[in-house]
């Protein structure tokens, strides 16, 4: 298939391109971005008046629950909100039922995804057998089945022992590992932030020190190690400091936000709202300029939407028994690139997060509109206000935090491998 | 602010009663003054006003307790309801049923009241949401969060002893972190006036950041109980030693226990509190339990009247009661 898209503003950090022009896309390459190529015939003309023509969102963390927990989503389902999300990739984190611990839960992943032909899925391996921290899995043959990371996902390791030889592990095989950084002793039953709020709703809180222990201990045994390590989900000022810190001493660390850190704070919980029951929680207001400030000064790589669907009885119960996530594919790229005229965020930087830097955290040649690149890009329409309706959501998880916002901007074209997999027009 | 807008309807009456929190000061003295025309119906030989007659009061207890459920019972009792006791520690929620299908099925056995305890934070306000419109729901207790009708017993007590609140000094002594009575005394005694409170226990008890409740802190108890007028001592759960929270029983009686010594260190004419079960030598010795400063068995008789009182007036059936919120 042939495509033109004409007359976008043409956004592409990985070749510092920011220009307006057309976009050429054959046989699911790009041939061009903004030279003219004549004498080019298109199936397909798509006519714009300047939107932002950007690569594919590459998602550091999006829960299809499948397999195992396809009452809440399924690979089809998500992979189906993803694409009005802009989102051409995305990684699943190893949390699934079974685990994703060994070849033929990923194969049955890539599978399911390779007959829906959208969003592109790359799984996390686990970094223990069953997330139970006790033993390693077969990294070569998660690797070989098409991993691009280990983690232990929502089961932070306590055994230091084995956390050491897990590192020492993944070396070998050059696989990154994705850390959600966490002492579980030190959360113990918290579910939120430990402070103002949580003492007057009488919640139990969730220190600082659960996050920032846990990320000075992997420091250290990265610096160890030599292991290439992901921080998943800052959430705190202090957290910001410490891996800044780690990137000025050389040490081979990225980390990644989740959208509602950006925009929540544990002042969204007040009224024992479970839609903000997030992990880890939503700190002060405070921890979170400081993750913008993080996102600014590039101490924070990527901005992921950290998509959690639930199923309703999931956030219906008392704060306490409902579980922790969000549903929020299809907010992440209106608050990302809300950030540039709210808190004056440069395009390059914003995009940048979305699409070429998380995308080389994984090691995959995704989020360029280079030519001869896979032609995954989206079309973002600032001009087009919505409000987010939980409801219309087209994720099964209608769990958001943001039912209501007033979103300005809308993904109204995604293209897959060449191929239009969306469009609102 | 969590929930003062659930619990008051558009003309500022108060519908459900879920906690002290967000709750003007003349909502609260009208509870403490249409309580005092109770406090006189169970000293009467009948003991009966027919304010909720016709009704059905369903006490739903996920936790045990036997005093508040107990003075629950006798006041709907008093107001002429229906009562209907549903242990759920032991029932349907134990064979897998959610909370909010056990909710409907009382529904639909028309209940009008639902009287609250549970073991988990926001439980009373999660019911509330859930609720049909003409159902009420009264907090007896959510987790650590609140215990309104606790709470406003002891403001009762208070003011029978000391009536104006702007000059008092009161401790509260204890397990401040885990207590939902002194989370609804301290939003209680903000709101009525009262400018010197303090909270007294070792730094494992005290939660983050509850200075920002209007609270002075102090890890010595005996620098804490200097002229105060109201002491109240919470009680010590014994997982707070097996969990690494406090050494032993013993060690925390010799420092924060209340003692006939340590009195002498508080006002002249100092009242002490215990929102009960009392664990005797270990957050308060029996001299002072029983002792002439003591109101402890006041509180209990005080809750009967304290509970009418709400019940009544979120029911809409106390006389312009709960009207005029800000």
């Amino acid at each position: 298939m042939r495509i033109i898209i004409r007359n976008g503003r043409l956004v592409c950090p990985a070749q510092q391109l920011d220009e307006l022009g057309d976009l050429y896309i054959a046989d699911g390459r790009i041939v061009s971005a903004g030279r003219v190529v004549d004498g080019f015939s298109a199936d397909l003309e798509i006519a714009l008046e300047g939107q932002f023509v950007c690569p594919g969102i590459v998602d550091l963390s999006v829960h299809t629950r499948e397999p195992g927990f396809e009452h809440k989503a399924t690979i089809a389902s998500e992979t189906g909100a993803a694409v009005r999300a802009g989102v051409t990739s995305m990684v699943c984190p190893p949390n699934t039922r079974p685990v994703t611990d060994n070849p033929p839960v990923v194969e049955l992943i890539h599978q399911r995804q390779a007959s829906l032909g959208k969003t592109r899925i790359f799984p996390l391996g686990a970094l223990t057998k069953g997330l139970e921290g006790r033993q390693l899995t077969e990294v070569a043959a998660l690797r070989l089945a098409g991993c691009v990371g280990l983690s232990n996902a929502d089961k932070p390791i306590t055994d230091t022992e084995v956390l050491r030889r897990a590192f020492e592990y993944a070396v070998g095989f050059d696989l990154p590992v994705f850390i959600h950084p966490e002492d579980s002793y030190l959360r113990n039953q918290g579910v939120m932030h430990e402070g103002k709020i949580s003492t007057r709703l009488g919640l139990p809180g969730i220190p600082e020190t659960a996050e920032t222990i846990a990320i000075s201990r992997a420091l250290l045994l990265i610096e160890q190690t030599g292991v290439t390590a992901h921080f998943c989900r800052l959430s705190c000022a202090r957290s910001v400091e410490l891996v800044g810190a780690a990137k000025q001493q050389g040490l081979p660390v990225s980390a990644d936000a989740g959208i509602c850190y950006l925009y929540l704070t544990e002042m969204n919980v007040d009224g024992f709202n479970s839609q903000c029951h997030l992990w880890p929680p939503l700190r002060t207001d405070r921890d979170r300029q400081a993750l913008l400030d993080g996102l600014r000064s590039g101490v924070i790589d990527a901005v992921c939407s950290d998509h959690q669907p639930h199923d309703e009885d999931a956030k219906a119960a008392p704060f306490s028994s409902t579980e922790p996530g969000a549903s929020t594919l299809e907010v992440l790229a209106p608050l990302v690139f809300n950030l540039a005229s709210t808190h004056g965020f440069k395009l390059e930087q914003i995009v940048g997060a979305l699409t070429c830097r998380p995308a080389s955290i994984i090691g995959i040649s995704a989020g360029t509109l280079a030519e001869g690149a896979a032609a995954d890009l989206f079309v973002f329409d600032e001009g087009r206000q919505w409000t987010v309706n939980a409801e219309e959501l087209a994720s099964a998880g209608k769990n958001t935090p943001f039912d209501d916002w007033e979103m300005n901007g809308k993904v109204t074209h995604t293209i897959i491998d060449g191929k239009p997999a969306f469009e609102d027009v | 602010m969590t929930g003062h807008s659930i619990q008051l309807d558009q003309h500022g009456r108060l519908i459900h009663f879920l906690t002290t929190e967000g709750l003007s000061r003349q909502i609260l003295t009208s509870i403490l003054d249409y309580a005092e025309s109770f406090a006189g119906v169970s000293g009467r030989s009948v003991k009966k006003v027919p304010l909720l007659r016709g009704k059905t009061v369903a006490n739903l207890f996920f936790e045990s307790s036997t005093r508040t459920r107990s003075t629950f019972e006798l006041a709907a009792k008093r107001l002429s309801a229906d009562v209907l006791n549903v242990n759920i520690a032991t029932s349907a929620t134990n064979k897998g049923e959610t909370l909010q299908d056990t909710l409907h099925t009382l529904e639909a056995m028309h209940c009008d009241l639902f009287v609250v305890r549970h073991g988990n934070s926001g439980a009373a306000h999660f019911i509330a949401r859930q609720v049909a419109e003409n159902v009420r729901v009264i907090n007896a207790g959510d987790g650590r969060h609140a215990h309104p009708t606790q709470a406003m017993l002891d403001m009762f007590t208070i003011r029978r002893h000391k009536p104006d609140f702007e000059s008092l000094r009161i401790a509260i002594v204890g397990d401040i972190a885990h207590s939902r009575v002194a989370r609804s005394k301290i939003h209680a005694l903000n709101t009525l006036g009262v400018s010197d409170i303090r909270v007294i226990a070792p730094k494992t008890l005290i939660p983050e950041d509850i200075q920002s409740l209007g609270v002075q802190v102090f890890h010595d108890l005996d620098e804490g109980l200097r002229d105060v007028d109201v002491i109240t001592m919470l009680r010590l759960q014994r997982e707070r030693i097996s969990n690494a929270v406090l050494p032993s029983e013993e060690e925390y009686f010799q420092c924060f226990g209340l003692t006939e010594a340590r009195l002498r260190i508080a006002g002249p004419d100092v009242i002490v509190m215990h929102p009960g079960p009392i664990n005797r030598g270990i957050e308060i010795d029996s001299q002072v339990a029983d002792g002439e400063r003591s109101v402890i068995l006041q509180q209990v008789s005080h809750g009967i009247a304290i509970r009418m009182a709400v019940m009544a007036m979120v029911m809409g059936a106390a006389p312009g009661a709960g009207t005029g919120g800000d």
